[in-house]
């Protein structure tokens, strides 16, 4: 399943890909023809599970596994017949020919999935402030919702910019073809497919509720070869590179590919009770299991959220303001540093538990030394624009990439200030915590997500630049304006709770009922929806300008980052 | 128990401290040496070199 046809290709000219050229002596490849027997099996497998299980919900995601896979039979062998016989060369007239195709389904996902998952949160943000909402239906309530939203925006929005940019950029830095020649669109899709399974999943009642580890064991098993495949992937392109130097951006993407499959196995070891069965029990017991939960729950900030956006920090920050990084020592240091302390700090999501305290001690001091590669990593990103500040007043693309890093700033000192115990006692429960996390979500994630697709539609799909620039800016500035919003009701919500919930009597009794103080959290839970509301309509201005830019009919000019449109095959 | 979390946690204050301090030493040693500058010089402008 992931073999990966390093040499396939070679010495081949040839990257037409129209039926009937040159189709002599043609062979099916290894990967083609094993790829395609496997997911023959897997469509009997899946149709063998569907018809024996008694759970309703398990039939369907069977039932969906089965169609996928015989349409993946069916598109591998189609693809097959219509290729010529030699595979799309590594490379045309001495330069890389390199593959696209996966990455821009990647960038179209990400954009379907971003608007997907904010519109949720949007829902469940006015569930919160107008519990009627809830509509008392099962698919509907908040409880299935919030999933939802956390998977949708974090995992495929998120998830596709990651594979996407990271495919991209390792190709570029490279200087190589991305290895295999199923095997990155197996990535992409499989991917996706995860997507379905855990979304459709969680309005159905399959959790396994673990916090941002919600799929049942079937989906995680799918997405360990899935994300294998894309390990192998990632590191047979990085071993043909033409470049003597790995650039730093394939560091950080190394190490967020690399942790993600030793959290997500970590903390998914389950034993299902059945084949015919989604539930399945988790073999870690009590404090263990929290703290294996909240060891994965805070690398996946750390390395899926932070590491992973870093690198799209690394190369599109420079590429757009034309301007070597500021600092390739500081952001080696930074480097290793990040990577030795984010695996230590998950315990401080446990103060004041049944953690022993010195375990909860170790995740605060983790955290606060944090503050120093946080913050090495943000100046690098900020300082990159040295010589070229003039650029954030004509170009709003850049603005947003460098207001991202100065959101990354801001919510990783808040971040290690929430850990520290005394704090903590304050926030913790608290909707302080949400308002944190979407300072990073929001302010960091997802605008250098914006910066990156911005960057890559008129790259990928060689345009000379994006339809509108000005479009950007309105995106920009809703957006921005609903953050602030979002952030700010939080803050207040958050300390209000906090002391509400701390408050005595003189006679020692609690001053507040718990009811109390959610009436009182009622009009920062609507500020906080119509910042939503504000952040949403600036995805959709967005998603219209990439549409907008993808149909326009003029050509790029040469230098705006592919230099030679025709080495591009068709996919 | 508490033997063995004493002896484990002597252990991570004293050796452990000391495994990272090394370990960060040498990422300063092979970040900061002037014999490098040249390579990481040319590094940082890699996103912008074309092919």
């Amino acid at each position: 399943m992931t073999q990966l046809h390093s040499s396939a290709g070679e010495g081949h000219g040839s990257g037409a890909t129209e039926p009937g050229v040159d189709q002599s002596g043609k062979k099916m490849t290894f990967g083609e023809g094993g790829l395609a027997f496997i997911f023959a099996v897997l469509t009997l497998s899946c149709l063998t599970v569907a018809a024996k299980t008694h759970d309703a919900a398990y039939a369907f995601h069977a039932y969906l596994s089965a169609f996928a896979s015989l349409a993946a039979v069916f598109v591998i062998l189609n693809r097959y017949t219509d290729r010529p016989a030699a595979l799309p060369a590594l490379e045309i007239d001495g330069k890389p020919n390199y593959n696209f195709g996966p990455v821009k389904f990647a960038t179209l996902a990400a954009m379907f999935w971003g608007i997907a998952g904010f519109l949720v949160g949007v829902v469940i943000a006015f569930q919160l402030a107008f519990p009627w909402l809830n509509l008392d239906l099962p698919w509907t309530a908040f409880g299935r919702l919030r999933p939802l939203h956390t998977s949708a925006v974090i995992f495929a929005f998120g998830g596709n910019v990651l594979i996407g940019t990271s495919f991209y950029v390792v190709q570029r830095t490279s200087r190589a073809r991305l290895a295999g020649y199923l095997a990155p669109w197996f990535v992409v899709l499989g991917y996706n497919f995860f997507i379905v399974i855990a979304g459709t999943g969680y309005l159905l009642g399959i959790t396994q509720s673990k916090e941002y580890a919600e799929p049942e064991w079937y989906a995680d098993l799918w997405l360990t070869v899935v994300w294998v495949t894309y390990l192998l992937v990632f590191l047979a392109t990085l071993w043909r590179r033409r470049e003597p130097h790995i650039y730093v951006a394939n560091w950080f993407y190394l190490a967020f590919i690399v942790t993600i499959a030793m959290l997500h196995l970590g903390n998914n070891a389950a034993i299902p009770v059945s084949v015919f069965s989604p539930k399945s029990y988790i073999v870690w017991a009590g404090v263990q299991d929290a703290m294996v939960q909240w060891w994965y729950g805070h690398n996946a900030v750390g390395f899926f959220l932070t590491a992973g956006f870093l690198a799209i920090m690394y190369y599109f920050i420079p590429k757009r303001a034309d301007r070597p990084v500021y600092s390739y020592r500081l952001s080696i240091i930074h480097f290793w540093a990040l990577i030795f302390i984010y695996i230590w700090a998950g315990p401080h999501h446990l103060h004041y538990t049944a953690l022993p305290d010195w375990a909860q001690t170790l995740g605060m001091t983790f955290s606060i030394i944090l503050w120093m590669p946080s913050w090495g990593g943000m100046i690098n990103g900020l300082m990159t624009l040295s010589g070229a500040w003039d650029k954030l007043r004509t170009d709003p693309v850049l603005r947003m990439m460098v207001v991202s890093v100065a959101f990354y700033g801001m919510s990783t000192f808040e971040g290690p200030l929430m850990s520290v115990k005394e704090v903590n006692s304050l926030s913790h429960y608290t909707d302080w915590t949400i308002g944190h996390v979407h300072s990073g979500a929001l302010g960091w994630v997802a605008y250098i997500s914006f910066g990156a697709i911005y960057c890559l539609v008129p790259w990928l799909w060689q345009k000379r630049e994006l339809y509108s620039l000005r479009l950007v800016n309105w995106h920009f500035w809703i957006s921005t304006i609903g953050i602030v919003f979002y952030i700010s009701a939080m803050w207040v919500a958050g300390i209000l709770q906090g002391l509400m919930w701390r408050a005595y009597t003189s006679l020692g009794f609690l001053e507040y009922s718990f009811i109390e103080t959610v009436e009182a959290m009622h009009p920062f839970y609507v500020i906080r929806a119509v910042g939503g509301v504000l952040f949403l309509i600036g995805g959709l201005i967005m998603a219209f300008n990439v549409f907008m830019t993808i149909r326009q009919p003029e050509a790029a000019e040469a230098g705006t980052g592919i230099a030679n449109p025709s080495l591009v095959p068709a996919e | 128990m508490n033997e063995t979390y004493r002896a484990l946690a002597e252990f991570a204050q004293t050796w452990g401290l000391l495994y990272f301090f090394g370990i960060f030493l040498c990422v300063l040693a092979y970040a900061l040496s002037p014999r490098r500058k040249k390579q990481f010089d040319d590094a940082a402008r890699m996103p912008l070199r074309e092919d």
